[in-house]
């Protein structure tokens, strides 16, 4: 019998290798159907009314010269609503016959405010009206007592927002007493439950369709405000009816990255021990609450620390889950701290992280990162203390960041069925971000299954099918490998009594392989898949396997807990200010690989946004108007392909990793970039840039304090 | 955007004769990559607009009488490609290719990036081309990094968007502009960019029954260059840019520094410039025309930083110029 | 409205398409609801609109004529009209690169582009670049390299790489990097794209 564990590395066809994702020409062609780009018969256009105030009472809401304009069909408005509290906060919304009429139209609904006074600015402490929270560990006094120098530091990370080039918005519609949705969502499975209050209609008649999404980031897991007006006024007007968020409106309120301010002080011996870290953070995440990054981050066994965390309450769109929520600011903030202390020590940075590696959960796997990073960007060459003293005004830098995560995969379910005809189909309701996550369970499958990926089709992006966790925090290539692992082997199993029969042998003696049922290193006995599926006669066979985490981790199947390495090498131009991004090498392990082109290509296009937190991003709001100025994809800056340098990409495999099974990788990469371009560019110029992005008006700042700058 | 007409005449008479004399009610289209963010912004809502796409005789480059002639509607593509521009003006080439976005140079014309409007993110955002709310400057003590270190001290406070404009005043164009009844008049480039005082003004010197058709680069040997800071090294708006030319014939004084992007207009800087009518500019030459070219600047509240960029440009600029 | 040969240069654009979208001559004016009027009368001195008017679009090779206001944008035409949706909606202001449609085969800004100002010129989309089965020479490279996530950018990039290709098939690297310097990628495939348009560029896998 096939047993559920992964191949060894010797047997693998599939698995580990690097192959082209299997919807690439649908994508490349513009065949792949977005939720922006369905279409139904007699489909409405919805433009939304938002609020152009971050804080008002709303006293009344004016649709009828909108609704007179013709083309409209439908005029919604929010009467529940009586305070708004950001601007581009809904309103109302609008269906038309034309996009063009919605948003003619949505411009004469007249809505009145009553002006509030509001707050926008995040980067005071005093601003915070919350009880501070407080996790203090150890003797902080003693710890800096112990200490031979102290490093004091401040350091900012902005509000920066997900920016999906698919907005967030669906299409619903209405059929025969059901109702269909095309949203663009991070969690197909269980999309519908956020209509729970809103429909009278059993779960299972909400039909939820997602074949391809363009990107979530951690922002896409909800039904949200426009999913419910999608519903509504699909049944007002008895239409199909699209909405999609403008961008600004996008940017503004579909969520954000919370900011991080802090004030930390670390305390740390001659030879580098670090004794005591005491951080401040403070920021905002919106009108809600505010939950402090950690600090000191990685390094957590750091005997004595405190860490106390103000939020501050903003009028502005609220924080949703930004890939790797927390890490990235609180590696920054962290990462920063110790480059500074180091350099207070004149001692090497890399030396100093190896210093401390005892304080991290993984020291080895640290370690042997840190020393494949240093090796790829040929760190012992060319390193050198703070300020790059070489003549010019080109200063040049390395810098070092590592980071952790979890992973471990969600609860999923997969279906996987075996034709008489031979053919396979794999059901699992997730869905593909772009990560690969349908090409992954059609490996996971076929490898099983011992057939050609192209023999496998996989069903995916539909609640009807078997139900599998939202896509976040790294959690579904660990999820779906591990069902679709599991209902394939069953299947197989189911196959391999049939054949067994067949061939007069035990099922246990047998294997698939190479197309084939085969006697297990032997192979005189044998039959061709092709065959042995037509011995089940008109009936199909279909397995569900199930991943159970706990279980799963048992099995080594699927785990958690991941490490990496990260060193930037920039360069910065002190008479512009500019950063220039020479090289970024990352080594990251993520126990078993399924896809090893998918996965590189993940961390590619993690150090690519992580380059982008690190430069260019910041929503700026406006302290008088209370206005995101930079609502646009113009000053609210991504890196285009000029921007990025060389990427380096080592994934750690084999003894050692392969053996944990799969854990999820699109979060951890995201962490290390900003911290490792900071401390390089700390490293160039030989002054800290404390705040992020590491703009050209902020690395003059830096300059011109230290009355460095050079003309 | 809010409905429009729509017309895309033959010939300049009959389109300079659909314009009308107030800004806003008919707004001229050319290549669009502005105009028609303009109007989705609702920046501007005209009742008309009035396209230039036929006419021919404002398309493309021609030698004129020890002039260069570029048509309005050349892209800044086939600006940046043309032989006589990449051999007399390399500022120019600079300062077209430097838009960076293929998309941008193939359609985006000479004409548009001259008039389009400013990028100021108050203006963007609806608070007009002062910035004001409740008659209070937003700019002035709000997010004003982008904004003006030269003339601040006017109502205006955006800085003037185009590229162009910094290279054809240091070259000395002229702009040919056709009115009513197709009648035309030029301006000197120097004066074809102003700061407006108030809102129902623009922040050029076209009147708004007017056609941009053309401008005049004199063919004069100038050497020229332009040096460009950009936050990203791709499309991105310039923080600073300066342009400069000079060493035409000993003691013509044809020599000038224009900085893009510190005010509402291209800012040319006499003083810096006279230090490049003597002799070919050194590397110290050009570090001290650098100084001398910010002298007079004053920066809003986050905007000083502006200061270096524009003395750094200005230096790179002569040395690329060299 | 008069004979159409009274106002030969005034109405340029399509003209006949004009005239079937309003009927016949000066004598149906009364009939017309006053918006329409006030459009009979723009349209004598040359104006079309704002209401809906005939434009006709050569998309992919196949000529097509569609109703659209005149403020409707080469994009939303091709996407709410023609149903074309390789081209995407991202930024809708120029900066993106998402709606990159060849125009007489020059890169353009689809959302920056009036429907009506492309009328006359041949429209190519990525839908006419290649199809899933037969991918062109930079679609291939593309899945090759995995020049792709979830894919919302691709189009833009696929169309205004296959542009540049064919204008410059030894690129160097750096030329590259500026000839995709129109396009914005979110999901960050910038290094499978630079090898795949350096392997597309040096001619392996066929014709752009
Ligand atoms: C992301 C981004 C980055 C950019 N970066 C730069 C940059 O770095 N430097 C730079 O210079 N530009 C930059 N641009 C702007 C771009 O160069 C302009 O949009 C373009 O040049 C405008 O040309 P157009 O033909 O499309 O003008 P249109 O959009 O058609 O018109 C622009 C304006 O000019 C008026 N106009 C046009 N032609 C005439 C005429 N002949 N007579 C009278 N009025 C006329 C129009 O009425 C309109 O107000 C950038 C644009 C974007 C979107
Ligand atoms: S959508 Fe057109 S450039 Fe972004
Ligand atoms: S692949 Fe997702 S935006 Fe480029």
């Amino acid at each position: 019998m096939a047993k559920v564990d992964w191949p060894e590395a010797s047997k693998r066809t599939l698995i580990g290798k690097r192959i082209s994702r299997t919807d690439g020409p649908l994508k490349v062609t513009g065949a792949a159907k977005y939720s922006y780009d369905i279409s139904r018969p007699g489909l409405l256009y919805v433009k939304l009314v938002t609020s152009p105030h971050p804080k008002a009472e709303i006293s009344g809401i004016d649709g009828t010269a909108a609704a007179a304009v013709p083309g409209v069909k439908a005029v919604w408005k929010d009467e529940e609503l009586q305070e708004v509290q950001y601007v581009g906060q809904i309103v109302a919304a609008v269906a038309a016959e034309t996009e063009e009429i919605a948003t003619d139209a949505a411009h004469q609904v007249k809505v009145e405010y009553r002006v509030r006074e509001h707050q926008v600015r995040d980067n005071d402490p005093a601003l915070s009206k919350d009880k501070p929270s407080n996790l203090t560990v150890g003797n902080l006094d003693e710890g800096f007592a112990k200490a031979d120098v102290t490093m004091n530091g401040n350091y900012g990370c902005p509000v920066i927002t997900h920016c999906c080039l698919e907005p967030h918005g669906q299409v619903t519609e209405y059929r025969d007493g059901e109702l269909y949705i095309w949203p663009s969502t991070q969690n197909v499975s269980r999309y519908s439950d956020g209509l729970r209050n809103d429909v009278d209609l059993p779960q299972n008649k909400i039909h939820v369709d997602c074949q391809h999404m363009g990107g979530g980031f951690g922002s896409k897991f909800d039904t949200d405000k426009w999913g419910k007006i999608g519903v509504t006024l699909a049944k007002m007007t008895g239409r199909p009816v699209k909405i999609m968020l403008d961008r600004d409106t996008e940017l503004m309120i579909a969520g954000n990255r919370p900011s991080a301010y802090a004030k930390i002080k670390v305390g740390a011996k001659r030879d580098g021990t670090i004794t005591a870290v005491d951080a401040e953070v403070w920021g905002t995440g919106g009108g809600g609450g505010y939950s402090a990054p950690p600090i000191p981050y990685v390094f957590g066994k750091i005997p004595n620390r405190r860490l106390v965390g103000k939020g501050i309450r903003t009028n502005r769109g609220g924080q949703r889950a930004w890939r790797a929520p927390n890490h990235p600011q609180g590696c920054f903030l962290t990462m920063s701290a110790f480059a500074d202390t180091a350099a207070l020590l004149k001692m090497d940075e890399l030396e100093f992280f190896q210093r401390n590696i005892q304080f991290t959960d993984r020291p080895t796997v640290y370690t042997e990162e840190l020393n494949k990073a240093a090796e790829l960007i040929g760190y012992k060459r060319r390193a050198h203390l703070r300020g790059d003293a070489s003549p010019g005004p080109i200063k040049r830098g390395l810098g070092v960041s590592i980071h952790t995560w979890g992973g471990q995969g969600h609860p999923s379910e997969c279906d996987v069925t075996i034709h008489p005809d031979g053919s396979v189909e794999a059901a699992c309701g997730t869905q593909d971000l772009g990560v690969g996550t349908r090409t992954c369970i059609a490996m996971v499958v076929a490898e099983t299954l011992g057939i050609p990926l192209q023999a496998v089709k996989v069903k995916i992006g539909r609640n009807e099918y078997p139900q599998s966790g939202a896509s976040g925090g790294s959690t579904t290539i660990g999820g779906i490998s591990v069902s679709s692992r599991q209902g394939a082997t069953a299947a197989l199993n189911a196959l391999l009594e049939v054949a067994a029969k067949r061939l007069g042998i035990q099922p246990d003696l047998l294997e698939a392989r190479d197309g084939q049922i085969r006697e297990v290193d032997n192979g005189s006995k044998r039959i061709s898949w092709k065959d042995a599926c037509a011995l089940l006669g008109p009936s199909p066979i279909t397995k569900r396997g199930v991943n159970v985490p706990g279980e799963s981790a048992k099995a080594n199947l699927a785990s958690q807990g991941v490490g990496g390495a990260q060193i930037a090498d920039v360069s910065v131009d002190i008479e512009t200010g500019i950063v220039t991004m020479n090289e970024l090498v990352a080594v990251q392990d993520c126990g078993l690989i399924i896809n090893l082109k998918l996965a590189e290509s993940q961390v590619y296009g993690a150090l690519i946004m992580g380059i982008t937190s690190a430069l260019y991003e910041e929503a700026v709001y406006d302290t008088r108007t209370g206005k995101m100025l930079n609502a646009d994809m113009e000053f609210y800056r991504l890196a285009g392909i000029k921007d990025v340098g060389k990427l380096t990409v080592h994934m750690m495999t084999g003894k050692g990793y392969d053996d944990r099974g799969v854990i999820g990788l699109g979060e951890p990469p995201v962490i290390s970039p900003a911290a490792a371009i900071a401390n390089a560019v700390a490293n160039a110029v030989g002054v800290r840039v404390p705040q992020l992005p590491l703009t050209p008006e902020r690395v003059l700042a830096a300059l011109a304090q230290r009355g460095g700058s050079a003309a | 955007m809010k409905p429009f007409e729509y017309s895309a005449p033959k010939t300049l008479k009959e389109a300079c004769g659909l314009l009308g004399d107030t800004w806003g009610k008919t707004e001229i289209l050319a290549g669009g990559t502005d105009l028609v963010t303009s109007l989705k912004q609702r920046i501007t809502q005209p009742s008309r607009v009035l396209s230039l796409k036929h006419l021919k005789e404002l398309h493309g480059i021609r030698n004129s009488r020890g002039s260069l002639v570029i048509g309005a509607m050349t892209t800044l593509g086939e600006l940046a490609a043309h032989s006589d521009v990449r051999r007399h003006f390399p500022a120019l080439v600079t300062a077209a290719t430097g838009v960076g976005s293929p998309q941008l140079l193939s359609v985006g014309t000479v004409g548009g990036d001259l008039c389009q409007r400013p990028r100021c993110w108050y203006f963007r955002n609806g608070y007009g081309l002062l910035a004001q709310k409740d008659g209070v400057s937003l700019a002035r003590e709000g997010e004003n990094r982008y904004h003006a270190i030269f003339a601040a001290d006017g109502p205006a406070l955006f800085v003037s968007a185009s590229s162009l404009g910094p290279g054809l005043i240091a070259l000395g164009a002229e702009m040919v502009a056709a009115g009513p009844g197709g009648a035309t008049r030029s301006i000197p480039a120097t004066e074809f960019f102003r700061a407006p005082q108030s809102e129902n003004e623009r922040e050029i010197a076209l009147k708004p029954n007017e056609i941009l058709t053309e401008i005049n680069v004199p063919l004069k040997g100038l050497k020229n260059g332009i040096y460009e800071i950009r936050h990203r090294h791709g499309l991105d708006w310039p923080y600073v840019t300066a342009a400069v030319a000079f060493g035409g014939k000993e003691g013509s004084g044809g020599a000038r520094v224009v900085l893009g992007h510190v005010a509402p207009m291209p800012w040319s800087v006499p003083a810096a410039a006279k230090l490049l009518n003597t002799a070919r500019p050194d590397e110290a030459t050009a570090a001290r025309c650098g100084q001398v070219a910010v002298e007079g600047a004053r920066p809003l509240s986050q905007n000083a930083y502006k200061i270096q960029m524009a003395r750094t440009a200005v230096k790179r600029a002569v040395l690329a110029a060299v | 409205m008069q004979d159409e040969h009274e106002h030969p240069d005034v109405l340029s654009v399509s003209r006949r398409g004009f005239l079937k979208g309003f009927g016949a001559g000066t004598a149906a004016t009364s009939l017309l609801s006053p918006l329409s009027v006030r459009e009979a009368e723009a349209a004598e001195r040359g104006f079309v609109g704002p209401g809906a008017v005939p434009v006709v679009l050569t998309v992919n090779g196949r000529k097509q004529t569609i109703q659209a206001e005149p403020c409707v944008t080469l994009l939303d035409a091709l996407r709410n009209r023609l149903d074309i949706t390789g081209p995407k909606k991202v930024c809708d202001r120029g900066t993106c690169g998402a709606c990159t449609v060849l125009v007489d085969d020059k890169p353009v800004y689809a959302c920056s582009m009036l429907a009506i100002e492309a009328e006359g010129k041949h429209i190519t989309t990525v839908e006419g670049l290649g199809t899933p089965e037969k991918l062109n020479s930079v679609q291939k490279a593309f899945v090759e390299h995995d020049a792709q996530q979830c894919g919302f950018c691709t189009s833009g990039f696929v169309t205004a790489a296959t542009a540049f290709v064919r204008k410059h098939p030894n690129a160097t690297i750096e030329q590259i990097r500026s000839g995709l310097g129109g396009n914005l990628c979110r999901c960050g495939t910038y290094a499978g794209m630079l090898l795949a348009v350096a392997d597309a560029a040096s001619g392996k896998g066929g014709r752009a």
